[in-house]
């Protein structure tokens, strides 16, 4: 395999001075829908290279605070800084933002009159002015990494649910960014894929990329995540380390949850 | 006199000064689809913008266009307009009218088409940082268009044949100038056998460019995105039992 790493060489060439600024910053921040709160008062910091896990019930705002970060909703009140840009609603500051992660949706959202060769392609070259040859070497490059260069030329259509999964991570991976942002990879899978596209986002993880995943996947969570952030009703309940989550639980929200997800 | 004379129906069918008529219905009708598509589109996004204002008059034009007859519009047109000091030729009377009235209906088939465009590809074009420009133009505009070909593609077979009211505001397309063929010779169903031919291989040959405009624009997504393998064996089944 290649000897660039997947996460691009950001993770070695940030100056010290910059690693205290904090990947995502969240402070007191409120999401409403008419009269019901979707994200109520949440606060949350994930360090540069931290990798996350958000989980709760259906319905707590796991999808909202996500799609937060990179303003794909907005907020109603409260701060969001992105690698130290502030989320204010400005064009220019949602499109850094933007630029610097990456989503992968329960649903792929591949663009399906597109080959696979060209939904990657087509954002390196359209807000990014690649040429049109470097940008089919940079996304034969990730299709790789995913293990799916042979599928370039088809249709998402004619793929697998977990070959579309990996393709949307290849996708997003174009834009190089810094922070990858997952709702529910696995969720719309069959079970048999599941495992092909969580393998590509530990070893995304073991890259150093900053990543926060909406997630039920618990194994996953355990080896992978170096917090777990539980939420409910809008609040992040709960923030810990798999382990001292899993075993001790504080709040008995997140044990009756862990009892209804591990059976 | 029960007589019907085949031969004299097919000497109208090659009757050139029937033939120029057919060309003039050609001609009404593409020039309708093509402002009717351009202001459509105009009253589609107005249609859909977030300014009441706007969404407001996009949607009376449309229930007014679409709520009184074309025959009306173009004798208001052609001649209640004259009496403010509007005179239009008849021809452009004859397309004002086409135009304004297949831009209602072209409207409400544009932003379905967008509508059905899952809010998905949206989003994942946003975070892909796509301009807006890029967005609608290689990302919403393709796929919404897939989904415009069936309804427009009977929009456009019925404009066909509702070129025809223009005939009574004089403009000498093939409806019309059957009619003068008629009024010359007498000749009622052999006039209208020619004329029903023409509509008939104009129609169809819609049709056919229809079917292929499906074809063409639905090769990659015929195939559906979602759970490809588990719903595989259902989508063959279905295919089989149509078979
Ligand atoms: N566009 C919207 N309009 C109104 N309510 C919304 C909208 N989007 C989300 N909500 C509501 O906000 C709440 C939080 O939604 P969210 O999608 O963030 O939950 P979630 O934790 O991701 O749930 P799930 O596990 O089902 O995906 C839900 O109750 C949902 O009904
Ligand atoms: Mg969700």
């Amino acid at each position: 395999m290649s000897e660039t790493s997947m996460a691009g060489t950001e993770g070695a060439t940030v100056q010290p001075q910059l690693r205290e600024v904090p990947a995502v910053r969240m402070e007191a921040v409120y999401k409403h829908y008419g009269d019901f709160t979707a994200l109520n008062e949440v606060d949350l910091k994930v360090a540069k290279g931290e990798k996350i896990v958000v989980c709760g019930p259906s319905g707590s705002g796991k999808s909202t605070l996500i799609r937060c970060i990179n303003h794909i909703e907005k907020h109603d009140e409260g701060l969001i800084y992105v690698n130290g840009v502030e989320l204010d609603h400005q064009r220019k500051n949602i499109d850094a933002v933007r630029r610097d992660t990456g989503m992968v949706f329960q649903s792929f959202n591949l663009f399906p009159h597109m080959t696979v060769l060209e939904n990657c392609t087509l954002a390196p070259m359209t807000a990014n002015g690649m040429s049109e040859s470097e940008a089919k070497d940079l996304a034969m490059h990730f299709l790789t990494k995913v293990r799916i260069p042979d599928q370039a030329e088809k249709f998402p259509g004619q793929l697998s649910g977990g070959q579309q999964q990996r393709v949307a991570i290849a996708r997003a991976l174009c834009m190089r960014p810094k922070i990858m942002l997952f709702d529910e990879p696995t969720s719309a899978l069959d079970p048999e894929m599941v495992k092909e596209v969580l393998e590509t986002m530990k070893k995304l993880a073991e890259e150093g990329m900053t990543m926060l995943c909406v997630t039920h996947e618990m194994g996953f969570a355990r080896e992978v995540a170096d917090r777990i952030v539980f939420m409910n009703e809008g609040k992040v309940v709960e923030q810990a380390a798999p382990e001292e989550f899993f075993k001790h639980p504080k709040s008995e929200r997140a044990r009756t949850f862990l009892d209804q997800i591990i059976h | 006199m029960s007589h019907f004379s085949p031969t004299a129906a097919v000497s109208y069918f090659f009757n050139y000064f029937l033939m120029k008529g057919v060309l003039v219905t050609i001609g009404l009708t593409v020039a309708a689809v093509v402002g009717g598509l351009v202001l459509g589109m105009g009253i589609a996004l107005l249609r859909m913008s977030s300014n009441p204002v706007l969404a407001g008059a996009a949607r009376f034009y449309i229930w007014f266009f679409r709520g009184t007859p074309l025959l009306i519009q173009l004798v208001v047109i052609y001649s209640g307009l004259p009496q403010l000091g509007i005179k239009f030729s008849v021809i452009t009377c004859a397309l004002v009218g086409l135009i304004l009235n297949e831009a209602a209906y072209l409207a409400e088939i544009v932003r379905s088409g967008f509508m059905a465009v899952s809010a998905g590809q949206r989003e994942a074009a946003w975070a892909l940082s796509l301009s807006p420009w890029v967005t609608f133009r290689r990302v919403t505009l393709p796929q919404a268009f897939r989904l415009m070909i069936p309804p427009l593609g009977n929009s456009i077979n019925s404009l066909l044949k509702a070129t025809s009211l223009a005939s009574v505001i004089s403009v000498e397309e093939l409806m019309r100038r059957s009619d003068m063929l008629m009024q010359e010779h007498f000749q009622i169903l052999e006039v209208y056998a020619a004329a029903t031919a023409y509509y008939l291989i104009l129609t169809s040959v819609w049709d056919a460019v229809q079917r292929r405009l499906e074809k063409h624009f639905g090769r990659s997504s015929a195939v559906k995105t979602r759970r490809v393998a588990a719903s595989a064996p259902v989508a063959q089944a279905s295919v089989e039992a149509r078979a």
